[in-house]
């Protein structure tokens, strides 16, 4: 048993990862080299191990219980990693579990079991108010619709992105970043007066502006026009570039899919659901 | 951008309801404010000016009436007091200052209540420590007036102005003789700054306050079990001695105007002298005029103040007169205490108690303004907490809305209440006469602060744990 393994403090937080506990550290992945990693500094304010992925699943489970009684397994993932700065797109059947995968990973639904890794801190381990300070640090998100909140002004919105983090807000990088999306003249506009183009670049500068290890999206280009599907997703990617941000895309769309070196379906890893004709 | 500005921007966004929600607050602790100030000035008030005398002595009857009707000038007199019992008290080795006061009058202009004593009223403290302060000299002539500040204001009169009386509030029986203001009081915050003071030789010669001879003689019995003395009469100047008792009774017949018959008869000759000499400088002897110096029989106090040598005497003398069946003797600190603590202090409970369910109806209202908001926040409130947002941060949002709601309001409230107590300072004062103090403080108004926090946390607690319980993944799902 490796050292990471061990239950490291705040145990009280540990959420049913006791069958994975065992598990041998696997390791194989070339962008994965989990060693000794500061588990201890789990509370979310520190950045992890650079060398480090970005995100690490190992033995990940997660089951749904139905208003009948019955359980529904919706995760069972061995090993899944996406590298520092590694740009992923994660296509998969409506109801394969897309979105509980992202919501394990950002800490906002917890596993059943295994391991969830994100820049070296095992989420899984974490009670729901470090993962939830954890995530203001080092987990950005975009959704497809209704990402702003509309009493703020886009900059507001933006500058929400890093006020849950504890670290001071930075006017001037929630400027930079408006602008480096091209809203560096509607800084003052509330999200009824953006487009909804506008608006997902808003998303975009929000959930960068606190330099994330990674970001996740989930189905950003869906509800956007045609003609700035591809404005976004090449703002998202060279954004995520520039921030050396790994990025995980949910989409449906082939065209989208295309543009990616990695693309991952989650019926492929995902031993919950059969590769076809899957419930879930 | 702490919480209490995102509850600040998530309570703009609302900004109908929540300006709405927030003046209902506002209202309910305007008019508690109003409550306590304006009780707070009452009770001053009343503490304040009735603390000057030990005693208080009038006829039989409601001691708060009396009292009441001595030192507020408010309600009616009773009944009066002989003028020979004032002149015991006064003489009385353990009295140390008698002050009569005859009451019932008013003036024609205002209506303010007239008060007929003697200059010594004015030289003597009216409560400890403070004695009157006026612009001009004491009561000298029978016909001399000295107003209070509010009377002089209101009715725009000062030093030499000649003013009417009207006789026992009767609006169309007005009194011919006019007095003379002599002097004007400095502002004293007490029923005095409402009253005109006259002197009592002029009261008593104003044309319907001697009390008919018959009456007064049937009334001295009573009073003292024995007929009055000839000089008590008038009679120890006049030309030639009738006889005590039949005599009397018949002048009075003549003298009565008061109860309205005159009879010429027998005593013609007797009755003319006598109206000759009681006309003096003064030409009419009518319905509404004046006459001369009446006897003292005829003379009638409405009420005695007292100050005693020694607060330990005091126990004794209104024993003493209140074992008589004819007087009472009030203390009138007590008095007014009794009526502070169980009447007006039960208003004063009654009325914080309704404010302050006026205050929590409010609070329910940004209860349910609130809570109603939560589902479509819901998506608003999962977003905060994809940003990182914990339980604990959203809930505290949920709650500075509320409590923004309830200081906000509450704030704007005491400053309305206190601009409602500006406002009708004026107005009060015109129709009571009681001076409020429009930037009066009372102190239980801190008590609101922390009761405002409660109410805040009563009502966020609800739709904050609403948003406690969200369910991220599902409200972001939707």
């Amino acid at each position: 048993m490796s050292e990471m393994q061990k239950p490291s403090g705040g145990a009280g937080g540990v959420r049913g990862d006791s069958d994975d506990a065992g598990r041998p550290a696997v390791g194989s992945s070339a962008a994965s080299r989990p060693g000794s990693q500061g588990e201890g500094a789990a509370g979310g304010a520190g950045r992890g191990d650079p060398s480090s992925a970005a995100v690490e699943l190992r033995g990940v489970r997660k089951a749904y219980v139905e208003p009948d009684g019955s359980v529904l397994p919706v995760l069972d993932i061995e090993r899944f990693v996406l590298a520092r700065g590694e740009q992923v797109v994660l296509l998969g059947a409506s109801g394969c579990g897309k979105t509980t995968l992202l919501n394990v990973i950002s800490g906002i639904t917890s596993a059943d079991a295994g391991q969830v890794r994100v820049d070296g801190v095992d989420l899984a381990r974490l009670p729901e108010a470090a993962r939830d300070r954890f995530r203001a640090d080092r987990i950005g998100m975009v959704f497809q619709t209704f990402n702003l909140l509309p009493a703020f002004t886009a900059l507001e919105n933006v500058l929400l992105g890093m006020s849950f983090s504890g670290r001071r807000a930075d006017v001037r990088e929630a400027r930079r970043l408006l602008e480096r999306v091209g809203l560096g003249r509607r800084l003052e506009h509330r999200p009824g007066q953006l487009s909804v183009g506008e608006q997902q670049r808003v998303a975009v500068a929000r959930a960068l502006v606190k330099r994330p290890a990674v970001l996740l999206a989930d189905e950003p280009t869906a509800s956007v026009d045609v003609a700035n599907q591809q404005r976004i997703l090449d703002l998202l990617r060279d954004v995520c570039r520039e921030h050396d941000v790994a990025l995980l895309l949910v989409t449906h769309s082939p065209e989208v899919a295309a543009q990616f070196e990695r693309v991952e379906r989650l019926e492929s890893f995902n031993r919950a659901v059969a590769p076809a004709g899957a419930t879930r | 951008m702490n919480v209490f500005h995102i509850a600040y921007k998530s309570l703009k966004q609302r900004a109908l309801a929540s300006s709405l929600t927030g003046l209902s607050v506002a209202l309910g602790i305007a008019l508690m404010v109003t409550v306590l100030v304006l009780h707070a000035t009452m009770t001053r008030m009343f503490s304040q000016s009735a603390s000057g005398y030990d005693l208080i002595v009038g006829p039989k009857g409601s001691k708060l009436q009396l009292v009441l009707n001595t030192i507020y000038r408010v309600s009616q007199p009773i009944e009066n007091l002989p003028y020979r019992y004032y002149q015991q008290l006064r003489r009385d080795p353990r009295v140390e200052v008698a002050i009569p006061f005859a009451l019932g009058d008013v003036t024609q202009q205002g209506g303010f209540p007239i008060v007929g004593t003697t200059p010594e009223y004015f030289t003597v403290e009216y409560v400890p420590g403070r004695r009157f302060r006026g612009n001009g000299p004491n009561l000298s002539r029978p016909f001399d007036a000295i107003i209070g500040s509010l009377v002089a204001r209101r009715n725009g009169w000062n030093k030499g102005d000649q003013i009417s009386l009207v006789h026992g509030g009767v609006a169309d029986d007005v009194h011919d003789q006019k007095f003379t203001v002599v002097s004007v009081l400095e502002p004293t915050g007490t029923p005095n700054d409402k009253t005109v003071f006259v002197h009592i030789e002029g009261f008593w010669r104003l044309a319907g306050h001697e009390k008919p001879l018959d009456e007064a003689i049937e009334r001295y019995r009573q009073f003292f079990g024995e007929d009055p003395r000839p000089e008590e009469l008038g009679l120890a100047t006049a030309t030639g001695r009738p006889e005590r008792g039949e005599s009397a009774e018949q002048r009075a017949e003549h003298d009565g105007h008061g109860a309205g018959h005159g009879d010429d008869g027998e005593q013609g000759e007797q009755g003319e002298q006598r109206e000759q000499r009681e006309q003096g400088e003064h030409g009419e002897h009518g319905e509404h005029g004046e006459h001369g110096p009446i006897p003292d029989i005829q003379k009638e106090v409405t009420a005695v103040l007292v100050r005693v040598r020694s607060m330990t005497l005091v126990p004794q003398i209104e024993a003493e007169i209140n074992e008589g069946v004819q007087a009472q003797a009030v203390n009138p600190i007590r008095e007014i205490r009794w009526l502070l603590e169980n009447i007006v202090g039960n208003v004063r409970t009654l009325s914080v108690v309704l404010t302050a369910l006026i205050v929590i109806v409010s609070g329910i209202s940004i209860l349910v303004s609130i809570y109603n908001s939560m589902s479509e926040r819901r998506r608003e409130i999962a977003i905060m907490r994809a940003l990182g947002a914990s339980r604990r941060t959203v809930f505290g949002i949920i709650l500075a809305e509320s409590t923004l709601l309830c200081f906000g309001g509450g704030l704007a409230g005491v400053v309305l209440g206190h601009g409602m107590v500006f406002a009708a300072a004026p107005i009060i004062e015109a129709r009571s006469g009681y001076l409020v103090d429009p930037f009066a403080f009372d102190w239980v108004e801190l008590i609101l602060l922390p009761a405002l926090l409660l109410l805040a946390t009563l009502v966020g607690f609800l739709p904050g744990v609403t948003a406690y319980r969200t369910d991220v993944a599902k409200a972001l799902a939707e």
